[in-house]
């Protein structure tokens, strides 16, 4: 029968018009099982919060090189958050220095990824992570 | 939001989250999914639901989205089903449909959800039918379901569907190919697609040509064939208006009981895949076969036997066959 699929959002959010990377993110996710939403370019924290809440994804992977990162990523945790989709294993990637990786960190982002990282290695972590949220949640069933 | 119950509750409450999770529940056959769906049967059936299949690139999802941005001009509240193929091989999928409803993504009267088709092969995922239902239940006035780019013969939509359109475009195929049998037969509306572009006019008349030289379908519908072209918003209005013209005649033929037939074809499919799981799921009663087979019977004979066991001696070739010996 069906058996629960990862659902992964990749989202681009901000003025930032390069999505190579993102796009070569979402086709390794997809050969690697899961299923992937793909955006496209120039979306709002709110708009990436929505359809996380309407497609019901486990995973939302932000991709930005634009370096606004420190504003956006905050704001799409809220509004994540204000549509109780808070659960979501939250991630991303791109040009962010390993400072702001940590403050993220801190605010309550998982692994950030940086250029130059084997595509394969995030989606071993990904899976990895929602296999255990989905263990803590069949804990509290 | 872990329980049929509350999740009905929400549902009816106008909760999104509950919406989604609902439809994740259809997805991922979850034992809560027949459960909820009892809880909201009786607000099911309100909406209209509309599906969109034809080729990859004629321009489905394009389309669907400016239907839905029309359906919301005249203030009706639209919930979109996309589904998208999942890979053979690694059973994963890339859902690109909304990049096309990007405008829609702002507006609360819109819900769009991506599916992937998983292991069914008929244009839709598994979960289609339970989608739309939770959609109808939700609240919404229009659904429109957009299938996987299909061939000459999926046609699972006709099932999810009170009218179905077949979207074309220019540069396909002659007009033999309108003549062919398959998934023209199953359009209420034929759509051509990129109307503005070369050969649209001749795949129109090869399309009027093919449908008029058919016999009138059973049911009196004369199949229109609308030319759009949904990039440049032409042909809308009197897309949606040969819609109008199809549902009032479903009204006329009896809207409920086409319904009844298709939801009959649901409860096909869900026996369908219960026997599977019983025979071929872990454990199930299917793995008697190799022995079976190492002991010499043959595949008839041991289909025979397991299906015995699955029906509990009801067979009704059986039962012919011992009226036969018994009137011999």
């Amino acid at each position: 029968m069906s058996k629960r699929k990862i659902k992964v959002l990749v989202a681009k959010p901000g003025l930032d018009g390069h999505d190579r990377g993102a796009k070569t993110v979402a086709t390794v996710l997809r050969d690697q099982g899961m299923e992937v939403v793909y955006t496209g370019l120039h979306q709002t924290p709110e708009m990436i919060a929505e359809v996380a809440l309407q497609e019901d994804v486990d995973v939302v992977g932000l991709s930005i090189l634009s370096g606004a990162h420190m504003s956006l990523f905050p704001r799409i945790r809220e509004e994540l958050k204000a549509r109780g989709m808070g659960h979501v294993l939250l991630t991303g990637g791109g040009i962010i220095p390993v400072e702001d990786m940590e403050t993220l960190h801190s605010q309550g982002f998982a692994k950030l990824f940086g250029p130059g990282t084997n595509t394969v290695e995030i989606a071993e972590w990904i899976q990895a992570e929602v296999e255990k949220l989905w263990s803590e949640e069949g804990a509290k069933q | 939001m872990r329980d049929p119950k509350t999740i009905a509750a929400k549902l009816f409450e106008g909760d999104r989250l509950a919406l989604s999770r609902s439809i994740s529940w259809a997805e991922d056959a979850d034992p809560r999914f027949p459960k909820t769906l009892a809880c909201i049967w009786e607000r099911v059936g309100k909406a209209r639901r509309l599906g969109v299949t034809g080729p990859p690139g004629a321009g489905k999802s394009t389309l669907v989205n400016e239907l839905a941005r029309h359906l919301r001009e005249a203030d009706r509240t639209v919930g979109i089903l996309a589904i998208d193929p999942s890979s053979p091989f690694s059973g994963g999928a890339l859902l690109g449909d909304r990049i096309r409803m990007e405008d829609r993504t702002k507006d609360s009267g819109v819900f769009i959800r991506s599916m992937a088709s998983r292991e069914s092969h008929g244009g839709l995922a598994r979960a289609s039918v339970d989608a739309c239902d939770v959609m109808d239940a939700f609240g919404f006035d229009e659904i429109l379901v957009e299938t996987v780019g299909v061939g000459q013969a999926e046609y699972d939509i006709v099932g999810a569907a009170d009218t179905v359109l077949v979207v074309l475009c220019p540069g396909a195929g002659d007009g033999i190919q309108a003549m062919k049998a398959g998934l023209l037969e199953v359009a209420d509306i034929l759509v051509v697609n990129k109307s503005d572009l070369p050969g649209a006019d001749r795949l129109q008349t090869d399309l009027e040509e093919a449908t008029h030289t058919r016999d009138i379908r059973r049911d009196g519908w004369e199949v229109p064939v609308v030319g759009v072209s949904a990039a440049k918003d032409e042909g809308l209005d009197k897309l949606l208006g040969a819609v109008d013209d199809h549902r009032a005649h479903l009204e006329r033929v009896g809207l409920e009981a086409v319904r009844r037939q298709k939801r009959a074809q649901q409860v096909k499919r869900v026996v369908g895949e219960r026997l599977d799981e019983e025979l071929w799921g872990d454990g199930g009663l299917g793995g008697r076969v190799d022995s079976a087979l190492n002991a010499g019977s043959t595949a008839y004979d041991i289909a025979e036997l397991l299906l015995q066991d699955v029906l509990g001696g009801k067979l009704m070739a059986q039962t012919r066959d011992s009226k036969t010996e018994a009137a011999h």
